[in-house]
């Protein structure tokens, strides 16, 4: 048997034929949709490399089946950027040298992105460093990462008052 | 990971018809399932979907006072639901200790009542575990078994119940809410999850089938909320299960205790619900000497079950914290370590830790 599941990935509407309904949204990114930004560290939630935005919320894309989350709405690192301009948490990650090897960088930022949406952390360190907790680096960049966190997190409070006013 | 069938029913009642055939299980967000699926441990034929069931993720107040949350409702939402915070802050706290932002926003309730052991025997398909296969025997006893219970526990299965949020749901008489193919019921959470004795393999009062729709917390236990906290100990700083945690709520006026709540997480097979600790506070003043009675209470009955005899004063020393900090009075805000040994409002952090 074969289900139709509907996404909305990137903000590109994409309907996927599944074979299979053992398929994670990890290994449908990956394996099936060509988008390898993701990374599988673990498969078994307990390093974020595969940290996503699912309608909005950062969540370990290993441990959520495709089938069950048909008609989300879904951003990988692939999905950042418009064209040559960086989100503000990527370019505070290369501003802060926040990653060594980078495998577990596409994870760190989509996770960041995920706090600061949830806006619990704030200017404190000590928070950033919890909210982030879910994200392992084996290079040991959590000096890096928590300062680009705390500087994406300024910038983007900025932005987002320049806008209202 | 075995292949099985993928069934997404419309409502609870078709739910509940689904599951009732044998080797059905429900899916909720799958963080444990989907990871004991994976490493062999869950090997369901069947899926029953419960992410697109509606009203099973609302949290409301009853009239009376007391609050009902659905079963599908996310770990995170509970925990940063502004009434549910305030009234009741140490189910908070707990939440927020336990696991990852991730899958905090990913796991529901029901999942987390329901979450198996962290036992690494029972994890590995190779090794003998009486809750895994029973009959089969247990590799945990003579095994590595410093994480393993003190309380509770017998020869037959010595693991513990990892849940954060269960602890300060036990003390504060938490009603768990099930519908099942023989209707509906409902059962303190106390008695929902059930001690190995000699079959380890029935972890709960569940029968084939049932649902948990809801849980209930009553009105006056938002009573506690001047005093309420919850300490863990963690091997590392977060993201980690607790080695020993503790749940405590007090009433106190005129400098007395008049109402005491103390229950353990990482001790049982269960929430350990500690009403000897209880009894030996009410009326107390709340002092060193009155939480050190407690503690001896909650723990007297406790023994080694392998090489964890430490466990024991450790508990001892968490219940004692956790006393401590809810009579100090619950923070507006919870500290950034939430329920952090080492971040509290009354014992200062030591420096370099978390530089
Ligand atoms: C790396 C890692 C770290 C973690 N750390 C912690 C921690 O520190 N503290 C902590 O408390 N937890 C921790 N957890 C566990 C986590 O809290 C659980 O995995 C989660 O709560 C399970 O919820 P779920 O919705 O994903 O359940 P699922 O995985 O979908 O289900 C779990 C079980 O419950 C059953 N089930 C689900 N809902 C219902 C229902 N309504 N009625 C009947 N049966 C149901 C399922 O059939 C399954 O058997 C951690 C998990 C991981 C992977
Ligand atoms: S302690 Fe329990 S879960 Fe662990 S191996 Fe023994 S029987 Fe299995
Ligand atoms: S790959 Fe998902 S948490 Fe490690
Ligand atoms: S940069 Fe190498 S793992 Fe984090």
């Amino acid at each position: 048997m074969s289900y139709l599941v509907t996404l909305t990935i990137n903000r590109v509407p994409r309907t996927v034929e599944l074979d299979d309904p053992r398929v994670t949204l990890l290994d449908l990114l990956r394996e099936r949709l060509d988008l390898p930004g993701t990374k599988k560290g673990c498969d078994r939630g307990q390093c974020g490399a595969c940290t996503i935005l699912l309608d909005g919320r950062r969540v370990n894309a290993c441990l959520a089946l495709a089938i069950s989350h048909d008609g989300a709405d879904i951003l990988t690192i692939e999905g950042l950027a418009e064209g040559q301009a960086l989100h503000p948490v990527q370019a505070a990650f290369i501003a802060h040298d926040a990653f060594q090897c980078g495998f577990c960088t596409p994870g760190q930022i989509m996770s960041a992105i995920g706090l600061i949406g949830e806006g619990q952390a704030g200017d404190d360190a000590e928070r950033v460093r919890e909210g982030m907790s879910g994200n392992l680096c084996r290079c040991g960049a959590y000096r890096g990462i928590t300062e680009a966190v705390l500087e994406a997190t300024r910038i983007m409070a900025d932005t987002t008052q320049e806008k209202a006013a | 990971m075995n292949r099985f069938e993928y069934v997404r029913p419309r409502s609870v009642a078709e739910a509940v018809a689904a599951a009732a055939i044998p080797g059905s299980a429900y899916l909720a967000a799958g963080t444990n399932l989907l990871d004991l699926m994976k490493i062999g441990v869950a090997r369901p034929e069947r899926l029953i979907d419960l992410n697109h069931l509606p009203d099973l993720d609302i949290i409301e107040q009853l009239p009376d006072g007391t609050v009902r949350i659905g079963a599908q409702v996310r770990n995170a939402d509970l925990a940063h639901d502004p009434d549910f915070r305030q009234r009741f802050p140490v189910v908070a706290e707990a939440l927020l200790s336990g696991a990852s932002a991730q899958l905090r926003n990913m796991a529901t309730v029901g999942g987390n009542l329901l979450q198996r052991t962290r036992c690494a025997w029972f994890q590995d398909t190779a090794s003998a575990c009486n809750r895994r296969a029973p009959g089969s025997g247990c590799d945990a006893r003579g095994g590595e078994n410093r994480m393993h219970a003190v309380l509770g526990w017998s020869e037959h299965c010595i693991a513990t119940h990892p849940s954060d949020f269960c602890v300060p749901l036990v003390a504060l008489d938490a009603v768990v809410e099930i519908e099942g193919p023989a209707g509906r019921r409902e059962i303190p959470l106390a008695d929902f999850h059930l001690l190995p004795g000699d079959t380890p393999e029935r972890e709960s009062v569940l029968a084939p089938g049932d649902l948990v729709v809801a849980l209930r917390l009553p009105a006056e236990a938002a009573g506690f909320a001047a005093h309420a906290r919850y300490a863990k100990l963690r091997e590392r700083t977060s993201y980690a299960f607790a080695v020993v945690s503790a749940a405590a709520a007090l009433r106190i006026a005129d400098g007395r205790i008049t109402e005491a709540r103390l229950a353990l997480g990482g001790v049982a097979a269960k929430p350990w619900r500690a009403r000897a600790a209880e009894a030996a506070l009410a009326g107390a003043t709340p002092d060193a000497a009155a939480f050190r009675r407690a503690a001896e209470a909650a723990l007297a009955e406790a023994r080694p079950s392998g090489d964890n005899g430490f466990k024991i004063e450790l508990a001892r020393r968490i219940a004692i914290r956790a006393l401590t900090l809810a009579a100090a009075g619950t923070p507006d805000r919870l500290p950034a370590l939430p329920a952090s040994a080492f971040a509290s409002s009354s014992t200062p952090r030591p420096r370099g830790l978390h530089v």
